[in-house]
């Protein structure tokens, strides 16, 4: 579980969170939802303490981030942030094999090596393994990001618009990927969407962030709510239903 | 799938080995022509051997000061084309010097030993130097082009004041200060060359521990805190081994412009590899073999051994360009 | 717009400033009865000040064209080759032709600092879109070759000393009545650069934009290089290169301001001008009554300044 408690957040002054206090629930897929700049990256980076807390306590799966050492939450949690530019020239195969150094820190063993190559198998990535991550398409480099943070083998993976850049069939088999991730390894998974028919399709816990405050939290049906997202988004919404979940359409 | 991607990784994977094999071999030839070139038999002999291998001493511990440094600093900076030199490094170190004169007076400070004046001055350059660009790139991060930018402009800043302050300050103490930082590949400071050496053979030893964790921290801050690296104190610990580097090679040599941008260009492009393990030691060679072969054309074969940096800039320069066009440096 | 008629001021008291600080007094209001201090005025003070002045608006102007001409906010004159190319030109033409009528010197330097600057463009137009920062490297690389090239033929033929003025760091106690009027040449090229602000405005947004509102790029490239190579090689030729103003000038005003051209370029050349007038004094005063560089002034002020304004207030990114 992640616990977040009375967590606010500014940046240069101004406010951006606002006394935030929800709980992730674990063995689930919990999405973030909410319009463009409404908190969603900041909640997540501050759970993934790449941003440090500034008010409030953030504990995850019983490490209260602020006082555990940042090797041993790496252990516990793998982050994939909005923005993965890479400054070094790496090969695709390298960069997923970084996914094992917080188990190995520097000596990799063949425990991780198979890893790397199931995540990269996972991801649909052998073709291009060898490649260098600056010849590839967004949709691929987003998809070498993944699976490195697949490959950290975490309880916990978090992830902010893991979607960007993929097409259709990508997207939907992250989604996939994920679900299972949860169903049958039992690992739990936060993930920020803003296509909110994404979190309609797979989520099991919605929290709908606006203006940097928690505007509604709960089971896809209790959230997903016309009168709700339509005060979420400030425009009028409608809501039907595909194969027994919601489903948002924004052509009403 | 595990022995395909073994299979496709191996010549990746050898190459940086060979890279690193001929460096070593090139750098044995030239240092071996350096000393035992046009040599002389006679009583002299002994006398000659021993003024080379100073001299050897000194440009092998600067060209492997600027390389290791320059790659370093390159990693932190999450950059592939500054230098500490850019950032003002080697400007704070002779601020320093300056300031040190200037403040604590002739007979105070410059009638220490002078590996006494060193160590002092080194020390208190790796707590400036890390406490400043420590806090810059910490706080940087946030935005890149005004951290750089920042850098940039002390880097000038420092240079105009250490000018500055020798302009208005006492001549006989400019002198002093003159004397001790405007050293050049032709007047090498001899008497530092024993500390010098071992200072620099300490923090290239530290840097190559640290390599698996260079390797993460050129992930990018956000991937390398989301790995679990110490990100604050592996950046802070890197700096200050820059800044001994730096001073080292700027006490030796004084202030070398962009070699170091040079080393590192090359040494990437030639290893192609973004391990540490592999980029360090080739930056190291490559640096010291420029040096020492560049001086001993110069000296021996051309007889214009004022012109070595000259030549250093023009050919690397060259080199470099031809590099970044060729897409090998990114 | 607080910050034009606040530039404005400040340039006229520091104008007065330039003209009354020396080493001669000289009493503005008494100017009538004293015809040594007229003299003194019209021989030497009033071509430094214009001297100073000119080069702080020319410089950042040029500032601007050559980041617009390579989209990149990280190059300045001083760091594209220009400079250096200006110098190599004034080189050729003292071994070659040491007699040769000033207009011609300044022809060849002009066109020298061009060819540095169009080799420049020509490098940094096959570098990998998305490295920013290869842009300014390349330059200072380039810098870096063509200097040496400079350093090493002055050397050969023994004039050092002429290659430190040029490339030094801007010495205004020779622009007397005579020798500064060069720069007027500097201005003239702001001017026209001016003019033509719209067009490098939308050059700064990339070839297809520009290509799509019926610019031609490259005759707008030919204006801008011509502009920069002019304003650098009267520079060079006059009082030497002046560090860091056309890199640090337009930056300064693009935080502020924005990248509005026709708006900005009146600004960052009043600001150029205010930066350039005050190190200037300050390097008259510091020591008198001998003088600094005003380079190494600029160095220390201007960057101070320079620090101080980027991190007064929180970027947003
Ligand atoms: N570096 C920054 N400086 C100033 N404001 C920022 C910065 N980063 C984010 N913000 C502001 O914080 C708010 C929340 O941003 P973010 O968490 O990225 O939103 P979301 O991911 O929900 O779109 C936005 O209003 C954004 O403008
Ligand atoms: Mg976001």
């Amino acid at each position: 579980m992640i616990e977040i408690r009375a967590v606010s957040h500014r940046i240069a002054g101004t406010p951006i969170l606002h006394d935030i206090t929800t709980r992730l629930p674990e063995g689930r897929l919990t999405a973030l939802i909410g319009p463009n700049g409404a908190g969603k990256s900041t909640l997540l980076r501050l759970i993934g303490r790449l941003e440090p807390l500034q008010a409030g306590r953030i504990r995850v799966a019983g490490h209260d981030i602020a006082t555990t050492p940042t090797d041993r939450l790496a252990q516990v949690m793998a982050v994939l942030g909005q923005q993965t530019l890479i400054a070094s020239r790496l090969r695709l195969a390298e960069l997923v094999a970084f996914g094992r150094w917080p188990h190995h820190k520097g000596r990799p063993t063949a425990a991780d090596r198979a890893h790397v190559a199931e995540a990269i198998r996972t991801f649909a990535l052998d073709p291009l393994a060898d490649r260098f991550m600056d010849e590839l398409s967004g949709g691929q480099a987003q998809r070498a990001h993944i699976a490195m943070a697949f490959a950290q083998d975490t309880e916990w993976l978090l992830l902010d618009e893991p979607l960007n850049n993929l097409d259709m069939s990508h997207a939907r088999a992250l989604m996939a990927r994920l679900r299972a991730l949860v169903d049958r390894q039992g690992r739990s998974v936060a993930v920020v969407l803003h296509e909110v028919n994404y979190a309609a399709a797979w989520a099991d816990h919605i929290i709908a962030l606006k203006d940097g405050s928690i505007l509604a939290e709960g089971a896809p049906d209790a959230v997903l709510t016309e009168e709700l997202l339509s005060r979420l988004y400030d425009a009028p919404i409608a809501m039907g239903r595909h194969q027994g979940r919601p489903l948002v359409l924004h052509h009403a | 799938m595990a022995e395909a991607l073994t299979l496709a990784a191996r010549p990746a994977a050898l190459r940086p080995v060979w890279v690193l094999a001929g460096l070593a071999c090139l750098l044995a030839a030239v240092s071996a022509l350096w000393m035992w070139q046009g040599l002389g038999g006679g009583g002299n002999r002994g006398f000659v051997l021993g003024l080379r291998a100073n001299k050897l001493a000194a440009l092998a511990l600067v060209g492997v000061s600027v390389g290791v440094s320059t790659v370093t600093f390159q990693t932190v900076a999450a950059n592939r084309v500054l230098t500490p030199s850019i950032m003002g490094f080697d400007a704070l170190y002779v601020l320093l010097q300056t300031a040190l004169v200037a403040s604590l007076g002739i007979a105070g400070f410059a009638g220490l030993p002078a590996t006494a004046k060193f160590l002092s001055e080194i020390a208190l350059m790796v707590l400036l130097a890390s406490a400043l660009f420590g806090t810059l790139m910490l706080q940087g991060a946030r935005d890149i082009p005004r951290m750089i930018l920042t850098g940039v402009i002390l880097g000038v800043l420092f240079r105009s004041l250490a000018g500055f302050m020798g302009r208005v300050m006492d001549p006989a103490q400019y002198a002093v200060v003159q004397a001790a930082s405007f050293a050049s590949f032709n007047r090498v400071n001899a008497t530092l060359l024993p500390v010098a050496g071992a200072v620099t053979l300490l923090a290239v030893l530290a840097a190559w521990r640290m390599s698996a964790r260079l390797d993460v921290l050129a992930l990018g801050r956000d991937a390398a805190v989301s790995l679990g690296l110490r990100h604050q104190a592996v950046v802070i610990a890197a700096l200050s081994l820059v800044a001994l580097l730096v001073s080292v090679s700027t006490a030796v040599v004084g202030p070398v412009a962009f070699f170091g941008l040079i080393v590192a260009g090359l040494a990437h492009g030639l290893t192609r590899s973004a391990s540490h393990g592999v980029l360090l030691p080739a930056a190291g060679l490559i640096g010291a073999t420029i040096l020492i072969g560049g001086q001993w054309l110069f000296e021996r074969q051309l007889g214009q051994a004022a012109t070595l940096s000259v030549v250093v800039e023009f050919a690397g320069g060259l080199f470099f360009l031809y590099l970044l066009l060729k897409g090998r440096i990114r | 717009m607080r910050i034009l008629p606040a530039l404005s001021l400040a340039l006229i008291a520091l104008m007065l400033a330039s003209l009354t600080i020396g080493a001669a007094q000289v009493d503005l209001r008494m100017l009538r009865q004293d015809p040594l201090a007229m003299l003194v005025l019209v021989e030497s003070r009033l071509p430094r000040m214009l001297a100073v002045a000119l080069t702080g608006a020319a410089l950042s102007v040029a500032g601007v064209l050559i980041q617009a001409l390579v989209r990149n906010r990280f190059v300045g004159p001083d760091t594209s080759g220009t400079a250096e190319g200006a110098a190599l030109g004034l080189l050729a033409i003292t071994i070659w032709a040491p007699a040769s009528p000033l207009w011609l010197r300044m022809v060849v330097a002009s066109l020298a600092a061009m060819a540095a600057t169009a080799l420049f463009l020509a490098v940094i137009r096959r570098l990998p879109a998305r490295e920013v920062m290869l842009v300014p490297i390349a330059g200072i690389i380039l810098s870096g070759v063509v200097g040496s090239v400079v350093t090493f033929v002055a050397w050969q033929h023994d004039l050092m000393q002429f290659v430190g003025t040029w490339l030094g760091s801007g010495e205004f106690s020779g622009a007397i009545a005579g020798r500064y009027e060069l720069l007027w040449i500097a201005g003239g090229a702001a001017v026209l650069a001016w003019l033509a602000a719209d067009r490098f405005a939308i050059l700064g947004l990339g070839d297809s934009v520009a290509t799509g509102l019926g610019l031609s790029v490259d005759a707008v490239m030919r204006l801008g290089l011509l502009a920069v190579s002019v304003v650098t090689a009267m520079v060079v030729t006059t009082v030497g290169m002046l560090p860091f103003v056309g890199l640090v000038v337009p930056n300064l005003v693009a935080r502020l301001m924005g990248d509005n051209l026709r708006q900005t370029l009146p600004v960052v050349a009043l600001a150029g001008a205010v930066l350039v007038l005050a190190c200037d004094l300050v390097a008259r005063v510091v020591v008198a009554p001998y003088e600094l560089p005003a380079g190494l002034i600029l160095g220390v002020l201007g960057a101070g300044l320079f620090l101080w304004l980027l991190h007064r207030r929180p970027a947003h990114g």
